[in-house]
Protein backbone atom coordinates (compact mmCIF):
# COMPACT_ATOMS: atom_id res chain seq x y z
CA UNK A 1 0.00 0.00 0.00
CA UNK A 2 0.89 3.65 -0.31
CA UNK A 3 1.76 5.34 2.97
CA UNK A 4 2.52 8.95 3.85
CA UNK A 5 4.50 10.05 6.86
CA UNK A 6 3.91 13.68 7.79
CA UNK A 7 7.14 14.71 9.50
CA UNK A 8 6.66 18.44 8.96
CA UNK A 9 7.57 20.61 11.94
CA UNK A 10 9.14 17.73 13.87
CA UNK A 11 12.39 18.10 15.83
CA UNK A 12 15.31 15.74 15.32
CA UNK A 13 15.24 12.76 15.33
CA UNK A 14 11.48 12.32 14.96
CA UNK A 15 11.39 12.43 11.12
CA UNK A 16 13.93 9.58 11.00
CA UNK A 17 12.11 7.55 13.69
CA UNK A 18 8.81 7.89 11.80
CA UNK A 19 10.50 6.95 8.52
CA UNK A 20 12.12 3.87 10.04
CA UNK A 21 8.82 2.79 11.58
CA UNK A 22 7.24 2.96 8.14
CA UNK A 23 10.16 1.04 6.60
CA UNK A 24 9.61 -1.76 9.15
CA UNK A 25 6.04 -2.24 7.92
CA UNK A 26 6.39 -4.71 5.05
CA UNK A 27 2.89 -4.03 3.71
CA UNK A 28 4.01 -0.55 2.60
CA UNK A 29 5.14 -0.61 -1.05
CA UNK A 30 5.26 3.10 -1.78
CA UNK A 31 6.46 5.45 0.95
CA UNK A 32 6.23 9.24 0.93
CA UNK A 33 7.70 11.40 3.68
CA UNK A 34 6.73 15.07 3.98
CA UNK A 35 9.34 17.35 5.55
CA UNK A 36 9.71 21.11 5.91
CA UNK A 37 13.31 21.49 7.01
CA UNK A 38 16.50 20.96 5.04
CA UNK A 39 18.03 18.95 7.88
CA UNK A 40 15.04 16.58 7.95
CA UNK A 41 15.21 16.26 4.15
CA UNK A 42 18.88 15.25 4.35
CA UNK A 43 18.39 12.86 7.27
CA UNK A 44 15.34 11.14 5.78
CA UNK A 45 17.03 10.85 2.37
CA UNK A 46 20.14 9.35 3.97
CA UNK A 47 18.01 6.92 6.01
CA UNK A 48 16.08 5.75 2.93
CA UNK A 49 19.25 5.40 0.88
CA UNK A 50 21.00 3.38 3.60
CA UNK A 51 17.97 1.16 4.24
CA UNK A 52 17.06 0.38 0.63
CA UNK A 53 20.18 1.10 -1.39
CA UNK A 54 18.00 3.17 -3.71
CA UNK A 55 18.04 6.93 -4.19
CA UNK A 56 14.65 8.35 -3.18
CA UNK A 57 12.88 10.94 -5.32
CA UNK A 58 12.76 14.42 -3.84
CA UNK A 59 10.21 16.97 -4.96
CA UNK A 60 9.99 20.50 -3.58
CA UNK A 61 6.24 20.99 -3.28
CA UNK A 62 6.45 24.59 -2.09
CA UNK A 63 9.23 26.84 -0.80
CA UNK A 64 10.88 24.89 2.01
CA UNK A 65 8.60 21.84 1.82
CA UNK A 66 9.62 18.56 0.28
CA UNK A 67 8.03 15.26 -0.64
CA UNK A 68 10.49 12.38 -0.47
CA UNK A 69 9.20 9.21 -2.10
CA UNK A 70 10.54 5.74 -2.64
CA UNK A 71 9.23 2.42 -3.98
CA UNK A 72 9.87 -0.41 -1.53
CA UNK B 1 33.97 9.31 1.96
CA UNK B 2 31.07 11.34 0.55
CA UNK B 3 30.81 15.13 0.42
CA UNK B 4 28.42 15.41 3.35
CA UNK B 5 30.79 13.44 5.54
CA UNK B 6 33.80 15.51 4.45
CA UNK B 7 31.94 18.70 5.27
CA UNK B 8 30.96 17.66 8.80
CA UNK B 9 34.52 16.55 9.55
CA UNK B 10 35.77 19.88 8.18
CA UNK B 11 33.33 21.71 10.46
CA UNK B 12 34.55 19.71 13.46
CA UNK B 13 38.15 20.51 12.59
CA UNK B 14 37.38 24.23 12.41
CA UNK B 15 35.46 24.25 15.71
CA UNK B 16 38.26 22.34 17.47
CA UNK B 17 40.89 24.66 16.03
CA UNK B 18 39.02 27.83 17.00
CA UNK B 19 38.44 26.32 20.47
CA UNK B 20 42.22 26.16 20.96
CA UNK B 21 42.92 29.52 19.30
CA UNK B 22 40.34 31.38 21.42
CA UNK B 23 42.13 30.15 24.57
CA UNK B 24 45.45 31.44 23.17
CA UNK B 25 43.72 34.78 22.50
CA UNK B 26 42.56 35.06 26.11
CA UNK B 27 39.51 32.88 26.82
CA UNK B 28 39.65 30.75 30.02
CA UNK B 29 41.46 27.42 29.78
CA UNK B 30 39.62 24.59 28.03
CA UNK B 31 36.84 27.12 27.41
CA UNK B 32 37.58 28.31 23.89
CA UNK B 33 33.87 27.99 23.40
CA UNK B 34 31.29 26.74 25.88
CA UNK B 35 27.63 27.50 25.32
CA UNK B 36 26.51 26.93 28.93
CA UNK B 37 29.44 28.86 30.44
CA UNK B 38 29.14 31.76 28.03
CA UNK B 39 25.37 32.10 28.41
CA UNK B 40 26.03 32.17 32.16
CA UNK B 41 28.66 34.90 31.67
CA UNK B 42 26.23 36.90 29.51
CA UNK B 43 23.49 36.49 32.14
CA UNK B 44 26.02 37.83 34.66
CA UNK B 45 26.99 40.78 32.45
CA UNK B 46 23.30 41.71 32.16
CA UNK B 47 22.95 41.58 35.95
CA UNK B 48 20.70 38.51 35.99
CA UNK B 49 23.00 36.99 38.61
CA UNK B 50 25.63 38.50 40.91
CA UNK B 51 28.42 35.93 40.87
CA UNK B 52 31.28 38.40 40.42
CA UNK B 53 33.68 35.89 38.82
CA UNK B 54 31.46 35.01 35.86
CA UNK B 55 30.17 38.20 34.26
CA UNK B 56 31.19 38.99 30.70
CA UNK B 57 29.20 39.86 27.61
CA UNK B 58 30.94 37.34 25.37
CA UNK B 59 30.35 37.67 21.66
CA UNK B 60 30.88 34.02 20.68
CA UNK B 61 27.22 33.31 21.52
CA UNK B 62 25.64 36.10 19.43
CA UNK B 63 28.22 35.14 16.78
CA UNK B 64 26.86 31.57 16.64
CA UNK B 65 23.31 32.85 16.16
CA UNK B 66 24.26 35.47 13.57
CA UNK B 67 26.65 33.17 11.68
CA UNK B 68 23.84 30.66 11.39
CA UNK B 69 21.39 33.42 10.43
CA UNK B 70 23.63 34.68 7.60
CA UNK B 71 24.36 31.16 6.32
CA UNK B 72 20.67 30.28 6.45
CA UNK B 73 19.78 33.45 4.51
CA UNK B 74 22.50 32.82 1.92
CA UNK B 75 21.35 29.23 1.34
CA UNK B 76 17.63 30.01 1.57
CA UNK B 77 17.21 27.98 4.74
CA UNK B 78 15.95 30.78 6.98
CA UNK B 79 12.57 29.47 7.97
CA UNK B 80 10.60 31.18 10.74
CA UNK B 81 8.87 28.47 12.75
CA UNK B 82 7.62 27.81 16.25
CA UNK B 83 4.88 26.47 18.43
CA UNK B 84 6.35 23.14 19.55
CA UNK B 85 5.80 23.28 23.32
CA UNK B 86 7.69 26.56 23.87
CA UNK B 87 7.14 26.74 27.63
CA UNK B 88 8.32 23.15 28.16
CA UNK B 89 11.38 23.88 26.03
CA UNK B 90 12.06 27.00 28.10
CA UNK B 91 12.12 25.07 31.38
CA UNK B 92 13.98 22.13 29.84
CA UNK B 93 16.64 24.58 28.66
CA UNK B 94 16.96 25.82 32.26
CA UNK B 95 17.29 22.23 33.49
CA UNK B 96 20.03 21.48 30.96
CA UNK B 97 21.92 24.56 32.20
CA UNK B 98 21.71 23.42 35.81
CA UNK B 99 23.14 20.00 34.86
CA UNK B 100 25.85 21.64 32.75
CA UNK B 101 26.91 23.95 35.59
CA UNK B 102 27.11 21.02 38.01
CA UNK B 103 29.58 19.43 35.58
CA UNK B 104 31.05 22.79 34.50
CA UNK B 105 30.52 22.81 30.77
CA UNK B 106 28.21 22.13 27.88
CA UNK B 107 28.87 19.09 25.63
CA UNK B 108 31.21 21.21 23.48
CA UNK B 109 33.36 22.18 26.47
CA UNK B 110 33.26 18.56 27.63
CA UNK B 111 35.01 17.58 24.39
CA UNK B 112 37.47 20.50 24.66
CA UNK B 113 38.25 19.50 28.28
CA UNK B 114 38.77 15.90 27.26
CA UNK B 115 41.10 17.03 24.47
CA UNK B 116 43.21 18.84 27.09
CA UNK B 117 43.61 15.63 29.11
CA UNK B 118 40.94 16.43 31.74
CA UNK B 119 39.72 12.92 32.61
CA UNK B 120 36.80 14.33 34.63
CA UNK B 121 35.33 15.06 31.21
CA UNK B 122 35.57 11.34 30.39
CA UNK B 123 33.30 10.70 33.38
CA UNK B 124 31.08 13.45 32.02
CA UNK B 125 31.05 11.81 28.58
CA UNK B 126 29.87 8.54 30.14
CA UNK B 127 27.08 10.44 31.90
CA UNK B 128 26.22 12.36 28.70
CA UNK B 129 25.96 9.11 26.71
CA UNK B 130 23.83 7.50 29.44
CA UNK B 131 21.49 10.49 29.43
CA UNK B 132 21.14 10.30 25.65
CA UNK B 133 20.39 6.56 25.95
CA UNK B 134 17.57 7.38 28.39
CA UNK B 135 16.32 10.07 26.01
CA UNK B 136 16.31 7.53 23.16
CA UNK B 137 14.21 5.21 25.31
CA UNK B 138 11.61 7.97 25.69
CA UNK B 139 11.79 8.88 21.98
CA UNK B 140 11.19 5.24 21.02
CA UNK B 141 8.22 5.18 23.40
CA UNK B 142 6.76 8.05 21.37
CA UNK B 143 8.04 11.12 23.23
CA UNK B 144 7.38 14.30 21.28
CA UNK B 145 7.15 17.99 22.01
CA UNK B 146 4.71 18.25 19.11
CA UNK B 147 5.18 19.80 15.71
CA UNK B 148 6.07 23.40 14.97
CA UNK B 149 4.34 25.59 12.39
CA UNK B 150 5.55 28.33 10.07
CA UNK B 151 5.61 31.76 11.70
CA UNK B 152 6.03 35.31 10.48
CA UNK B 153 9.45 36.68 9.54
CA UNK B 154 9.22 38.98 12.57
CA UNK B 155 8.96 35.98 14.93
CA UNK B 156 11.80 34.20 13.17
CA UNK B 157 14.00 37.29 13.39
CA UNK B 158 13.61 37.73 17.14
CA UNK B 159 16.60 35.49 17.93
CA UNK B 160 18.99 37.15 15.47
CA UNK B 161 17.71 40.59 16.60
CA UNK B 162 18.50 39.74 20.22
CA UNK B 163 21.98 38.64 19.12
CA UNK B 164 22.51 42.00 17.35
CA UNK B 165 21.33 43.77 20.51
CA UNK B 166 23.99 41.91 22.52
CA UNK B 167 26.69 42.86 20.01
CA UNK B 168 25.66 46.54 20.22
CA UNK B 169 25.69 46.36 24.03
CA UNK B 170 29.15 44.78 24.08
CA UNK B 171 30.59 47.38 21.72
CA UNK B 172 28.90 50.36 23.40
CA UNK B 173 29.81 48.95 26.85
CA UNK B 174 27.41 51.06 28.92
CA UNK B 175 28.22 51.42 32.65
CA UNK B 176 25.36 49.14 33.73
CA UNK B 177 26.99 46.11 32.11
CA UNK B 178 28.85 44.03 34.70
CA UNK B 179 32.30 42.67 33.99
CA UNK B 180 34.37 40.36 36.19
CA UNK B 181 37.63 41.79 37.49
CA UNK B 182 38.99 38.37 38.37
CA UNK B 183 38.09 34.73 37.70
CA UNK B 184 37.01 33.14 34.41
CA UNK B 185 34.70 36.05 33.56
CA UNK B 186 37.66 38.43 33.44
CA UNK B 187 39.40 36.37 30.77
CA UNK B 188 38.33 36.77 27.17
CA UNK B 189 39.66 37.07 23.67
CA UNK B 190 39.34 40.55 22.10
CA UNK B 191 35.72 41.24 21.07
CA UNK B 192 36.41 41.17 17.35
CA UNK B 193 37.98 37.70 17.53
CA UNK B 194 35.20 36.36 19.76
CA UNK B 195 32.60 37.63 17.31
CA UNK B 196 34.54 36.47 14.25
CA UNK B 197 35.09 32.96 15.60
CA UNK B 198 31.45 32.82 16.65
CA UNK B 199 30.26 33.84 13.17
CA UNK B 200 32.49 31.24 11.50
CA UNK B 201 31.44 28.42 13.83
CA UNK B 202 27.80 29.47 13.53
CA UNK B 203 27.95 29.40 9.74
CA UNK B 204 29.68 26.03 9.40
CA UNK B 205 27.50 24.47 12.12
CA UNK B 206 24.42 25.67 10.24
CA UNK B 207 25.64 24.23 6.96
CA UNK B 208 26.68 20.85 8.42
CA UNK B 209 24.08 20.46 11.24
CA UNK B 210 26.93 19.78 13.68
CA UNK B 211 25.42 18.59 16.98
CA UNK B 212 27.06 17.00 19.99
CA UNK B 213 23.97 15.18 21.21
CA UNK B 214 23.02 14.15 17.68
CA UNK B 215 26.40 12.43 17.22
CA UNK B 216 25.93 10.01 20.08
CA UNK B 217 22.15 9.71 19.60
CA UNK B 218 22.35 8.70 15.93
CA UNK B 219 25.15 6.25 16.68
CA UNK B 220 23.20 4.48 19.45
CA UNK B 221 19.82 4.72 17.77
CA UNK B 222 20.52 4.21 14.08
CA UNK B 223 24.20 3.09 13.98
CA UNK B 224 24.69 6.25 11.91
CA UNK B 225 28.13 7.76 12.52
CA UNK B 226 27.58 10.88 10.38
CA UNK B 227 27.25 13.49 13.15
CA UNK B 228 29.63 11.61 15.44
CA UNK B 229 32.44 12.17 12.95
CA UNK B 230 32.10 15.94 13.52
CA UNK B 231 32.29 15.37 17.27
CA UNK B 232 35.42 13.20 16.82
CA UNK B 233 37.05 15.80 14.56
CA UNK B 234 36.66 18.51 17.23
CA UNK B 235 38.36 16.19 19.72
CA UNK B 236 41.26 15.24 17.46
CA UNK B 237 42.19 18.75 16.33
CA UNK B 238 41.82 20.21 19.84
CA UNK B 239 43.98 17.37 21.19
CA UNK B 240 46.72 18.10 18.67
CA UNK B 241 46.39 21.84 19.32
CA UNK B 242 46.65 21.36 23.08
CA UNK B 243 49.68 19.09 22.74
CA UNK B 244 51.42 21.65 20.50
CA UNK B 245 50.64 24.62 22.77
CA UNK B 246 51.52 22.86 26.02
CA UNK B 247 47.96 22.91 27.33
CA UNK B 248 47.69 19.11 27.62
CA UNK B 249 47.73 17.76 31.16
CA UNK B 250 46.44 14.20 31.62
CA UNK B 251 44.67 13.39 34.87
CA UNK B 252 41.80 14.16 37.21
CA UNK B 253 43.44 16.61 39.62
CA UNK B 254 44.00 20.35 39.18
CA UNK B 255 42.23 20.68 35.86
CA UNK B 256 41.19 24.23 34.91
CA UNK B 257 37.65 25.18 35.98
CA UNK B 258 36.72 21.58 36.84
CA UNK B 259 36.16 19.41 39.90
CA UNK B 260 36.67 15.71 40.55
CA UNK B 261 33.36 14.73 42.12
CA UNK B 262 32.92 11.75 39.79
CA UNK B 263 29.35 11.04 40.78
CA UNK B 264 28.11 14.55 40.05
CA UNK B 265 30.23 14.92 36.92
CA UNK B 266 28.38 11.84 35.72
CA UNK B 267 24.95 12.93 36.92
CA UNK B 268 25.31 16.52 35.69
CA UNK B 269 26.13 15.41 32.15
CA UNK B 270 23.49 12.67 32.29
CA UNK B 271 21.00 15.48 32.89
CA UNK B 272 22.41 17.44 29.94
CA UNK B 273 22.32 14.37 27.68
CA UNK B 274 18.74 13.52 28.57
CA UNK B 275 17.49 17.10 28.34
CA UNK B 276 19.26 17.81 25.06
CA UNK B 277 18.13 14.51 23.50
CA UNK B 278 14.51 15.40 24.34
CA UNK B 279 15.03 18.94 23.01
CA UNK B 280 16.36 17.53 19.73
CA UNK B 281 19.83 19.05 19.98
CA UNK B 282 22.71 20.20 22.16
CA UNK B 283 22.95 23.81 23.41
CA UNK B 284 25.14 24.76 20.40
CA UNK B 285 22.55 23.33 18.02
CA UNK B 286 19.80 25.34 19.76
CA UNK B 287 21.72 28.54 19.00
CA UNK B 288 22.14 27.49 15.37
CA UNK B 289 18.43 26.66 15.03
CA UNK B 290 17.59 30.02 16.62
CA UNK B 291 19.61 31.67 13.85
CA UNK B 292 17.63 29.73 11.23
CA UNK B 293 14.41 31.27 12.54
CA UNK B 294 13.35 28.49 14.94
CA UNK B 295 11.69 30.51 17.70
CA UNK B 296 11.27 27.39 19.89
CA UNK B 297 15.05 26.99 19.87
CA UNK B 298 15.41 30.68 20.81
CA UNK B 299 13.01 30.11 23.71
CA UNK B 300 15.26 27.19 24.73
CA UNK B 301 18.29 29.52 24.62
CA UNK B 302 16.51 31.99 26.91
CA UNK B 303 15.73 29.05 29.21
CA UNK B 304 19.41 28.05 29.20
CA UNK B 305 20.24 31.62 30.24
CA UNK B 306 17.62 31.66 33.02
CA UNK B 307 18.89 28.29 34.28
CA UNK B 308 22.45 29.58 34.34
CA UNK B 309 21.44 32.71 36.25
CA UNK B 310 19.40 30.62 38.69
CA UNK B 311 22.30 28.21 39.17
CA UNK B 312 24.37 31.11 40.49
CA UNK B 313 21.62 32.96 42.36
CA UNK B 314 20.67 29.80 44.27
CA UNK B 315 24.22 28.56 44.80
CA UNK B 316 23.78 25.48 42.60
CA UNK B 317 26.75 25.87 40.28
CA UNK B 318 29.88 23.84 40.92
CA UNK B 319 33.35 25.36 41.18
CA UNK B 320 36.88 24.01 41.31
CA UNK B 321 36.21 23.10 44.95
CA UNK B 322 33.28 20.82 44.10
CA UNK B 323 29.49 20.70 43.86
CA UNK B 324 27.58 22.56 46.61
CA UNK B 325 24.80 20.65 48.42
CA UNK B 326 22.20 22.94 46.81
CA UNK B 327 23.53 21.93 43.40
CA UNK B 328 23.39 18.23 44.25
CA UNK B 329 19.75 18.53 45.34
CA UNK B 330 18.85 20.67 42.31
CA UNK B 331 20.45 18.14 39.96
CA UNK B 332 18.23 15.34 41.31
CA UNK B 333 15.17 17.59 41.10
CA UNK B 334 15.71 18.60 37.47
CA UNK B 335 16.56 15.02 36.52
CA UNK B 336 13.29 13.84 38.06
CA UNK B 337 11.42 16.58 36.18
CA UNK B 338 13.03 15.56 32.88
CA UNK B 339 11.94 11.96 33.47
CA UNK B 340 8.40 13.14 34.15
CA UNK B 341 8.45 15.17 30.91
CA UNK B 342 9.98 12.23 29.01
CA UNK B 343 7.25 9.92 30.19
CA UNK B 344 4.44 12.43 29.96
CA UNK B 345 4.86 14.30 26.69
CA UNK B 346 3.88 11.74 24.10
CA UNK B 347 0.26 12.19 23.20
CA UNK B 348 0.75 14.46 20.23
CA UNK B 349 2.73 12.01 18.14
CA UNK B 350 0.46 8.98 18.61
CA UNK B 351 -2.55 11.05 17.54
CA UNK B 352 -0.61 12.16 14.50
CA UNK B 353 0.43 8.62 13.53
CA UNK B 354 -3.13 7.36 13.30
CA UNK B 355 -4.05 10.49 11.35
CA UNK B 356 -1.36 9.92 8.69
CA UNK B 357 -2.23 6.25 8.44
CA UNK B 358 -5.75 7.11 7.32
CA UNK B 359 -4.38 9.71 4.88
CA UNK B 360 -2.11 7.05 3.43
CA UNK B 361 -5.01 4.69 2.84
CA UNK B 362 -7.14 7.34 1.23
CA UNK B 363 -4.44 8.03 -1.34
CA UNK B 364 -4.18 4.35 -2.30
CA UNK B 365 -7.96 3.91 -2.50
Amino acid sequence: MQYTVDARGRSCPEPVILTRQALADKSIKQLTVLVDAAVARENVTRTLLQATGKQPQIKETSAGEWEISIKL
Amino acid sequence: MNGERRRIIGAGLLVGLLGVVLVLLGNPKNMGACVACFLRDIAGALGLHRAAAVQNLRLEIPGFILGSFLAALAFKEFRPRGGSSPILRFFMGAMVSIGALVFLGCPLRMVLRLAAGDLNALVGLLGFSSGIAVGIYFLKKGFSLGRSYPQTKVTGSAGPAFAIFLVILAVAAPAFLLRSESGPGSMSAPLIYSLGAGLLIGAVAQRTRLCMVGGIRDMIMFKDSHLLSGFAAIFVVALVGNLLTGNFNLGFAEQPIAHSNHFYNYLGMLTVGLGAALLGGCPLRQLILAGEGDSDAMVTVMGLMLGAATAHNFGLAASATGVPVNGQIANWVVLALLVVIGLGAREAISVKRSATKSTGKEVSA
